[in-house]
């Protein structure tokens, strides 16, 4: 099974924070950065975290672990791997909001939803589109999708 | 009120609809000109810090920033221009010399775009390069005049002996840049875009940094009058070694980095202590004739068992002719003339407008005058100085040239947006500048892959511009000024080019 | 080759999953006492306080094992083990033969001895029929008040779920405090508070004596005299590892079945995993049962892959909770109570807005952590504890409101990011 993977290229990142925003508007209802920023702020949140200290940054989603601590820890089965794409996703009607999976989480990349709902938010890697938003607006090439594993 | 402050070069306009507050340009602007006012919850800019860089015009994901040239609101003068009137300005203020970088932005000194190419109707075919062989490969070097050969058991050999050679596949290259006046990042890229098309990038002034090692097939490590980084593994280091006199963005004057900027792995590279000035004096104070060049080509041929060529770089000054001739006397197997568009990163503003000749006439008389001496073939000569489109590759080669240097057009490729700011190490686009945070905003592998596509672009330009010619062979256009016909050009003019004007046929 | 899983809770659903990825073929039978299979446990309170519908509870549904080629036994209450013949029995009497044995029992609820504790209305809460059958008897009882005894994980959880369901609650709790096995006494008393504030009593150092009522409870005596009136009582005093089957089996048995690395019993062919385990570690030669379901599923993956012939070490677990109660998200990870000598401890408290954060350090190693309103990014600290990272280079970092991954030693980010660390097992 060929899985996708974005690689996190800690010595590019230039810490703009576009892959917030970009995370954002393509999680968004209107698509677009400006009616997000207007109307929808506060309905999404990104699920990329970028972490700043002195000249170092990065950006830094779900690494969609081989073993996933999170999946092991969820206690609805809410947190699965898709058999198709290797992927984890969290299935939001399933979620009861335990935190189990960010108790886990040795990246801390799980968050509770907006506005604390109660349902865990994690890079779902763009399901619906050919390259996550992140990594195709990234203006450095800091995060890179690559495949891995075998066809 | 004689006190006043100069008016900022730039405006920056910011589209509040469109300002989604996502703070980029905040963050990123090295010059801390963009900051976001909480309060009023909206992103402002200080103009005068503002040195027109357009990153944050990149970066916004929006399109909600517009950076304009703001003219002196004084009254229009066509000879008190604004410039002249801010410099003054400025001069009056702190009473020095006034720094600026990259190349002469003045207009009259472009003969490229004075002259017209030829090409082939009904009585000679033109030549489509995608159809037929197209032969661009350049060899940089001192070339025999003949060839001798001899028979030897089942066949016949060379007998000459070919000097080292430098074999291009694009006959562009990219010019002298050190390790300290650009990031390590972007001296990377040119490293491996050189490699990824066949070419040469040239370390400059500044010693051999750990990382570039491995590009040594592709490098031509430079001498210049710091020796800062020269040592026998440094000169073995590249293909080629070139001894820097002198530069067209300040010819005649040397160099200075300051102890601030002399980090931990630029004193490595240099081969100095930490926090020292790093100065290059303006002439190499062993060499005060051609005998004397003689000496260091020789010694440097030596020192590299007369394995590699070794050039010799000059500005072109009004005397370019016979000092070129000198060199190639005096054994260089490549001679290299930057003219006055030639870039730096930093320069009295003064020298680099003022001081020099345009490249076109410089190497138009140069190859003349080495062709007249008998002497054309002992060495190569490369062009450099503003180079900014294939059309220019060509031009030069034609007036004489066998190579050219691009510095400017491959920083362009690079991000530079020309705001000759690079004496100030603040480079918001990671190239001029060893600040860290802002180095890394350069993706050597985004770099590489851009120089590289700006060489492939061009040299497919080049066949283009050859086959509606009907050449070839670049070798049939070096010194072929048939090509070339002068636009607007006085007669003198056009005879120092040995092109004739247009309208005129063979 | 034969397979047979007993329990089917984390461990046993990780380990059939784990053998069904090596061995497909083979078969694998899954039994347990209870109606229902494949449900999870942990949402039992959730059921209770209607935030998770029938269809929710389900961690695997029923068709999910016949796709695995797993048959299930339901109902089946296994009464013992016989190594010899290498059989188990049930209740009922049926003979179930197995190559490979999985003990995954999980607990049961410990009932303490009170008067009158028979009565109607008085709960354990450790099953979903638990749930059911609570919720059936507020409705057609018409209870309005509650009583729950103990003040842990499920006592909080299910009193969580009763206050949705708009009962007053009493929590009474035995020790000095709420949660004094997973929390601190600074997080306890946060909670606390969040109880009371919204209307829920709590009573420690206190327990029920005497339960009330004729038939049904009608109130409750505490030790201290105070008497409280109550439909309902729910005992949530702890779980026992239920292993009282295996007496008599040979299986080695301390407070749970003593396992190894791999997750084998004493007896050959036999292992366990989860609540009823207990993990003897063999670098410590300590051994602990740690009740929890990440622990449960790791060992439980462990046991499964060694069973089905991968040789895999599990590199054991510290206990770890996270609940949201009154609002108020929570997690507790490793030793938070230790206070000996040796042991550095760093707090961060802002009254106002209820966040709190203390984390246990001992020889340069963060051993504990908990984390009271905020908990972003508390795994973080997780994967620091469970990795034994030295912290002492970052210490002073660890409590800033902006820690993360770029405060963490290069290498360790580095392993981190590229190769993925390996949290439970080798």
């Amino acid at each position: 099974m060929k899985k996708k993977k974005i690689l996190v290229k800690e010595e590019y990142c230039i810490g703009c924070r576009l892959c917030e925003i970009y995370c954002v508007t393509a999680h968004s209802e209107s698509k677009n950065l400006i009616k997000v920023f207007r109307y929808e702020l506060g309905e999404v949140a990104p699920t990329v975290i970028v972490e700043e200290k002195e000249y170092t940054t990065f950006a830094v989603q779900c690494r969609h672990c081989e073993k996933a601590s999170c999946v092991q820890a969820c206690i609805t089965g809410a947190m699965h791997r898709d058999n198709g794409t290797g992927a984890i996703y969290v299935d939001q009607e399933k979620c009861v909001g335990c935190w189990m999976c960010i108790m886990v989480c040795p990246y801390g990349v799980i968050k509770r939803g907006v506005n604390k709902k109660k349902v865990a938010s994690k890079c779902d890697l763009c399901v619906d589109r050919e390259m996550p938003a992140c990594v195709e607006n990234c203006p450095n090439e800091a995060l890179v999708l690559t495949e891995v594993g075998e066809s | 009120m004689a006190k006043r402050r100069p008016p900022a070069d730039f405006v920056v306009e910011r589209d509040d609809y469109k300002c989604i507050r996502c703070l980029a340009c905040v963050r990123t602007c090295s010059y801390g000109a963009n900051f976001y006012d909480e309060r009023a919850n909206r992103v402002f800019t200080e103009n005068l810090k503002c040195v027109g860089c357009h990153f944050c015009e990149a970066i916004c994901p929006t399109e909600a920033i517009l950076v304009r040239h703001n003219p002196l609101a004084t009254r229009e003068n066509a000879h008190w221009t604004s410039e002249a009137v801010t410099d003054i300005m400025k001069q009056a203020e702190t009473g020095g010399v006034l720094l600026t970088s990259m190349g002469n932005d003045k207009p009259h000194f472009t003969y490229f775009d004075r002259m017209v190419l030829n090409a082939s109707q009904v009585t000679n075919p033109s030549i489509d390069p995608l159809r037929e062989p197209m032969e661009i490969r350049t060899y940089l070097g001192r070339k025999p005049l003949a060839l001798e050969l001899e028979n030897i058991e089942g066949g016949i050999a060379l007998k000459t002996r070919i000097a080292p050679q430098l074999k291009l596949e694009v006959p562009i290259m990219f010019s002298a840049m050190s390790y300290g006046s650009i990031s390590l990042n972007a001296s990377k890229s040119l490293a491996r875009g050189a490699q990824m098309m066949g070419t040469y990038f040239n370390t400059g002034e500044g010693g051999l940094h750990k990382d570039l090692k491995e590009f040594g097939e592709n490098m031509i490590v430079q001498c210049a009058s710091g020796r800062f980084g020269v040592n026998v593994d440094y000169l073995n280091a590249g293909a080629a070694v070139e001894i820097k006199i002198g530069q067209g963005a300040k010819p005649g004057i040397g160099g200075h980095l300051p102890g601030e900027k002399v980090t931990e792995p630029i004193s490595e590279t240099r081969m100095i202590p930490v926090g020292t000035d790093a100065i290059s004096p303006a002439p190499h104070h062993d060499i005060y004739s051609i005998e004397d060049l003689r000496q260091l080509i020789y010694a440097i041929k030596e020192a590299t068992r007369y394995e590699k060529p070794v050039g010799v770089k000059i500005a072109a000054v009004h005397n370019v002719a016979p000092i070129a001739s000198g060199i190639v006397r005096a054994g260089a197997d490549f001679v290299v003339i930057d003219g006055i568009r030639g870039g730096t990163g930093a320069t009295p503003k003064v020298t680099r407008d003022n001081v020099g000749i345009p490249i076109e006439l410089a190497v138009a008389v140069v190859d003349q005058r080495l062709r007249d001496e008998g002497i054309r073939h002992l060495a190569s000569i490369v062009v450099a100085g503003g180079i900014k489109r294939s059309s220019d590759v060509v031009k030069a080669i034609a007036l004489g040239a066998d190579a050219v240097y691009i510095g400017t057009a491959a920083l362009v490729a690079l991000g530079c947006h020309l705001c000759q700011k690079c004496y100030m190490g603040k480079c918001n686009w990671g190239i001029a500048t060893q600040d860290p945070k802002l180095v890394r905003r350069l993706n050597p592998e985004i770099g590489a892959r851009r120089v590289a596509n700006l060489l492939r672009a061009w040299a497919l330009e080049i066949k283009e511009i050859l086959g509606g010619m009907g050449i070839n062979a670049i070798e049939s256009l070096r010194g072929n000024r048939d090509v070339l016909r002068g636009v607007g050009l006085h007669e003198h003019e056009l005879e120092l080019l040995g092109i004739k004007p247009a309208g005129e046929a063979w | 080759m034969r397979y047979v899983i007993i329990g089917i809770g984390p461990a046993g659903m990780a380990a059939a999953d784990a053998i069904r990825e090596i061995d497909e073929k083979s078969e694998l039978v899954m039994i347990t006492s209870e109606e229902v299979a494949g449900y999870s446990k942990p949402l039992i309170t959730y059921f209770l306080g209607g935030k998770v519908d029938e269809k929710r509870m389900f961690y695997r549904f029923p068709w999910c094992f016949e796709e695995k080629n797993i048959s299930v036994m339901t109902g089946t209450e296994i009464v013992q083990v016989d190594p010899n013949e290498k059989r188990v029995i049930s209740k009922r009497g049926e003979e179930i033969p197995y190559d490979k044995l999985l003990i995954a029992t999980g607990g049961s609820p410990f009932v303490p001895k009170i008067e009158g504790v028979e009565k109607e209305g008085v709960f354990t809460f450790t099953q979903w029929k638990d749930s059911k059958m609570v919720a059936s008897y507020i409705v057609e009882n018409n209870v309005a008040k509650a009583v729950v005894l103990g003040g842990g994980l499920i006592g909080l959880k299910t009193t969580e779920a009763l206050l949705e369901l708009g009962l007053k609650v009493s929590v009474v709790e035995l020790a000095d405090r709420i949660l004094a096995t997973t929390f601190d006494k600074k997080a306890s008393q946060i909670m606390t508070r969040a109880l009371q504030s919204r209307g829920c009593e709590v009573y420690t150092d206190d327990t029920v004596v005497q339960v009330k009522g004729k038939r049904k409870v009608s109130k409750v005596l505490l030790k201290s005299g105070r008497e409280i009136k109550t439909k309902l009582l729910i005992i949530a005093v702890g779980v026992r590892p239920n292993v009282g089957f295996l007496e008599g089996s040979g299986i080695e048995v301390n407070r749970g079945v003593i396992v190894n690395e791999r997750m084998e019993t004493n007896v050959e062919n036999v292992f366990a995993a989860g609540d009823c385990a207990e993990f003897r570690d063999p670098s410590t030669g300590e051994s602990t049962n740690i009740a929890i379901w990440p622990v449960a599923f790791a060992e439980g993956e462990v046991a499964g892959y060694n069973m089905a012939g991968r040789p895999v070490k599990y590199q054991g677990g510290v206990p770890m909770n996270s609940v949201e109660l009154a609002g108020l998200a929570t997690i507790s990870v490793g030793f938070t109570n230790v206070e000996d000598n040796g042991v550095e401890i760093l707090k961060y408290f802002k009254e106002e807005e209820n966040v709190y954060r203390k984390l246990v350090l001992k020889d340069g190693r963060l051993i504990g952590a908990v984390f009271v309103g905020d908990i972003d990014r508390a795994g973080i600290y997780t994967g620091l504890i469970l990795q034994k990272v030295d912290v002492s280079s970052f210490k002073n970092d660890l409590l800033r409101e902006d820690f993360g991954l770029v405060y963490l030693p290069k290498e360790y980010r580095k392993k981190l990011m590229e190769g993925e660390l390996k949290v439970w097992l080798e």
